[in-house]
């Protein structure tokens, strides 16, 4: 289960409409082992792209460097996918390379209503499971 | 000529669970040949037959090696290598 804080939560949401119609990625940081998303960093999606992300490798170099240094880790890895539901397509399921993380899919492809799904992804297996917003 | 090496959680596996490893070389390609002897596996994760991985981030101390030779980057001691798996995907 994901459990996340309602200003975080929002957070997502507002920045993957505001990429729209790219695709928005970013971040949640937390205490290393706490599994508890703390912090919100944004990331540029260096593809700026509607089908595709990648963070900017400089970009990522500077934010997990400053993840060791505060002794955090990425508690939530998140982006969007802007006209496809909310569930990891086969190039994210291939490419996901942090075990521990939560994995985040936002859809915007309704301009009313964001889904906001959360998985485990490990060695190309994907699980559900519950996010609990906490008010 | 000691280099350290940075390891993400995802490779430690070939490194017994350790975040750093040392190596040495001239060039970047020569460190992966060594680290290769003690770490078997590890070279395979990085390159490929065309060279580096696409999703895989290598940094000589703070510079994306993508743009400093690649493999043929050069290597003086006390540098530090990084890697870093790419954070990608996308709906396509």
């Amino acid at each position: 289960m994901l459990s996340i804080d309602r200003s975080l939560y929002d957070a997502i949401v507002i920045h993957a409409r505001k990429d729209h119609p790219d695709e928005a990625c970013g971040i949640l940081a937390g205490p290393a082992g706490s599994d508890r998303p703390e912090r919100h960093v944004p990331m540029v999606n260096a593809e700026r792209s509607p089908t595709f992300f990648r963070f900017d490798p400089q970009e990522q170099l500077a934010v997990w460097r400053e993840l060791d240094d505060r002794d955090e880790e990425p508690v939530v890895i998140y982006h969007s996918h802007t006209s496809t539901e909310a569930y990891p397509s086969r190039t994210d399921i291939s490419l996901a390379a942090e075990p521990d993380a939560h994995y985040v899919l936002v859809s915007t492809r309704e301009p009313d209503t964001a889904e906001f799904r959360s998985y485990r992804i490990v060695d190309g297996e994907v699980t559900e499971e519950e996010v609990r917003v906490v008010e | 000529m000691a280099i350290e090496v940075r390891i993400p959680t995802i490779l430690r596996s070939h490194t017994d669970g350790a975040k750093a490893v040392t190596g040495a070389g001239k060039t970047l390609g020569e460190l992966l040949d060594d680290l290769e002897e003690r770490h078997p596996g590890l070279r395979e994760r990085l390159v490929d037959d065309g060279g580096l991985r696409r999703f895989v981030n290598l940094y000589r101390n703070d510079e994306d090696v993508r743009f400093t030779g690649g493999l043929d980057t050069e290597l003086a001691d006390g540098d530090t290598v990084t890697v870093l798996p790419a954070v990608a995907g996308g709906a396509a």
